[in-house]
């Protein structure tokens, strides 16, 4: 058996990884925080967060309200903005140092990109994707819940013998904490080494913008490929329900929305008080991420279409026709 | 690789032989996943991959190599990417191989790729997004740990500009444009292309002479330690048919305008609180 770095028996605590971008921490760091925080409180465990960047101290407070009982903070200009080797440098020095027993990470892009390659780099397990976390009975080992088979089949996984054992969860799984300004934590600021071998990747360039945030929505329109880019009825009934725009992926990948909005496996997961998912098929892909919706109601011009199966009430008509006079009357009965 | 000469472009794309999703169960009773009613398909975000491969040769000239880690049965599927335009395939079989997780992968698929590097070159090593029967979007990013390649996951665009490559690479919110040096190991987003149809032209050499070379554990160099159910550290320890949540699954039905007024009525809740 490949060995670990370290075995069980060295290892202790639970570790966060702490994404953040334009200034912020993202969501799915402070849900794992408030996750790990009844992990850590049921193993009498300490909770560590892994900030890197560049100036990005501010954060650590953040993650301290959040649950950490101590936060590591890695800066330098070299870590301004995300590189899968200086990072995985960074935090698999980190590691060997300070041997954390459970080592999490949200299910990003950037976090997936990060755990793929740690884990390899550390030569331990990882649980991807995850749709739950628990610990098991007495062995207190990290049980992590996944889908396979594009959502069809769970699965239970740990990993035994090798330490950390780490998980990458998804945005919206679990909820983000009310932060508590009057936690204390031990902020240590730790050394960044890089090697000249962990600059070969050069960005050339970066865009992002501060987009929508489905996690945290109470009522979501969400409009698949059978709106053929036409959202604007979908805009006007969410502006009249205090509601957000979802998607699917294939209008996403149509480039008639932005990527925030997208629901599923690869997407989001939602959990509104009310869904209305319009022109949507119902894979499975993307009904995971409208599993916990309270309400689900769908409107699909095909009767035999999926999406019946995962929703409470269904409409099996013209999107077009059936949103127009649901809006009209809603306006009507606004203005009254 | 240097900006004039394109042509020893070596692509190792590494493709995967699913079950379809929706013909797999869950037997309780052995907690095994029943694979035995499923028809099998080529994983399809490695469609993509394998569609951006050959846009790269079509472009560049080369060759296009695919790599799996499987059953004997995955033969039939490789030799439709070479109907689709791959050059040759290279299949990692052997029964000391199963019940690998991604570690254990990402290691076999790693040695098979040096064994290629070394025979016939490799410049670049292409991956699917992620499989849609398990694990998730690990084994590049593990491939390119093992190697000590870079990596891009989650790539959209890809080009070659004076021996680097240049990828356009989906973040959080956004995208990047990232340099990397050569040999570099991708992951490429699933959808980004439209995967073209079999060339007919190629069938028949695809299904009778293609060369689909066999490699089993011992015409690798591999720690033993490493492959199959032995060097994976993680193990399932519990299994089920993903509980759809049950829903009402009432239908609602009349012209548009009766349906809109049934659901009106179903909203009224929400738009009470919003009042
Ligand atoms: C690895 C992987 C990850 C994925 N991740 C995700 C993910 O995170 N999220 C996601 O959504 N998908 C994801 N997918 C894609 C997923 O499998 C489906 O392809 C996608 O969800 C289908 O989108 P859709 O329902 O909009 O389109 P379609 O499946 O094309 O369905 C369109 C529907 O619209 C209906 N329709 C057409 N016209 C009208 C009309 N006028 N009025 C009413 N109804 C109409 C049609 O009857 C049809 O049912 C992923 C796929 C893979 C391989
Ligand atoms: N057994 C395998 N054989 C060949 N390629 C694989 C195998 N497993 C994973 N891959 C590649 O790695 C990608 C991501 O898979 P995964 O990490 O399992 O989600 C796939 O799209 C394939 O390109």
């Amino acid at each position: 058996m490949t060995e670990s770095l370290y075995g069980p028996d060295q290892a202790q605590g639970i570790w966060v990884y702490l994404e953040q971008q334009g200034g912020q921490l993202e969501g799915v760091s402070l849900e794992l925080l408030a996750m790990a925080r009844e992990l850590a409180d049921e193993t009498s465990a300490e909770l560590t967060g892994v900030l890197l960047g560049d100036d990005v101290e501010a954060l650590a407070n953040d993650a301290v309200a959040h649950g950490a009982d101590r936060v590591l903070l890695g800066q330098d200009p070299e870590l301004a903005q995300y590189r899968t080797e200086p990072y995985a440098r960074v935090v698999t020095a980190l590691v060997a140092e300070h041997k954390p027993d459970i080592f999490l990470l949200g299910a990003t892009p950037d976090g997936r990109d990060l755990a793929g390659r740690l884990a390899v780099r550390l030569r331990t397990g990882l649980t991807a994707d995850c749709t739950n976390l628990a610990l098991e009975d007495d062995s207190r080992l990290l049980l992590g819940e996944v889908t396979g088979f594009g959502g069809g089949i769970l699965a239970t996984i740990k990993c035994e013998q090798h330490r950390p054992q780490m998980a990458t969860v998804r945005p919206g799984v679990f909820t983000t904490g009310a932060p508590d300004e009057s936690r204390k934590a031990d902020i240590q600021r730790v050394n960044v080494i890089l090697l000249a071998e962990d600059d070969r990747v050069e960005v050339l360039e970066r865009v992002t913008e501060e987009g929508a945030d489905l996690t945290r929505s109470k009522v979501i329109i969400a409009g698949g490929r059978g709106t053929r880019g036409d959202f604007s009825l979908l805009e006007e009934l969410a502006e009249l329900l205090g509601g957000d725009v979802g998607a699917t992926r294939v209008a996403v990948d149509e480039g008639w929305i932005g990527r925030d909005r997208q629901i599923g496996q690869t997407g989001f997961a939602t959990r509104p008080d009310l869904a209305i998912l319009c022109g949507i098929s119902g894979a499975m892909h993307f009904t995971v991420g409208v599993e916990k919706a309270e309400t689900v109601i769908a409107i699909n011009s095909d009767p035999e279409a999926e999406i019946f199966e995962h929703a409470d009430y269904g409409v099996a008509d013209d999107l077009f026709q059936v949103l127009k006079p649901l809006v009209d009357q809603i306006k009507q009965a606004q203005a009254r | 690789m240097s900006g004039t000469n394109h042509r020893d472009l070596r692509i190792i794309c590494c493709v995967k032989v699913v079950p379809r999703p929706e013909e797999v169960s869950v037997d309780q009773d052995t907690m095994t996943i029943d694979r035995a009613n499923a028809r099998s398909i080529i994983n399809p975000p490695d469609m993509n991959l394998l569609e951006m491969a050959l846009q790269l040769k079509d472009q560049h000239g080369g060759e296009v190599i695919l790599l799996s880690m499987g059953p004997p049965l995955f033969d039939e599927y490789l030799r439709v990417g070479l109907s689709l335009g791959a050059d040759s395939a290279y299949l990692l079989s052997d029964r000391a191989f199963g019940g690998a997780d991604t570690l254990a992968t990402s290691y076999t698929l790693a040695q098979g790729i040096r064994r290629i590097r070394d025979e016939r070159g490799c410049d670049l090593v292409l991956c699917g997004e992620e499989s849609s029967d398990g694990a998730t979007a690990q084994v590049p990013p593990g491939i390119a740990e093992w190697l000590d390649m870079p990596q891009v996951t989650y790539a959209g665009e890809l080009s070659l500009v004076d021996g680097h490559l240049h990828a356009v690479r989906e973040v959080k919110g956004g995208h990047e444009v990232l340099k990397a040096p050569l040999p570099a190991v991708v992951s490429v987003r699933v959808g980004v292309n439209e995967p073209r149809f079999i060339d007919f032209e190629r069938k028949a050499w695809a299904e009778n002479e293609a060369p689909v070379t066999v490699w089993a554990a011992d015409d690798l160099d591999l720690d033993t330690e490493a492959i199959g159910l032995t060097g994976s550290p993680t193990s399932v320890s519990g299994l089920g048919q993903a509980r759809s949540v049950e829903r009402r699954r009432e239908v609602i039905e009349g012209t548009p305008e009766e349906e809109a007024r049934a659901l009106f009525e179903q909203l009224q809740t929400f738009l009470r609180v919003r009042a």
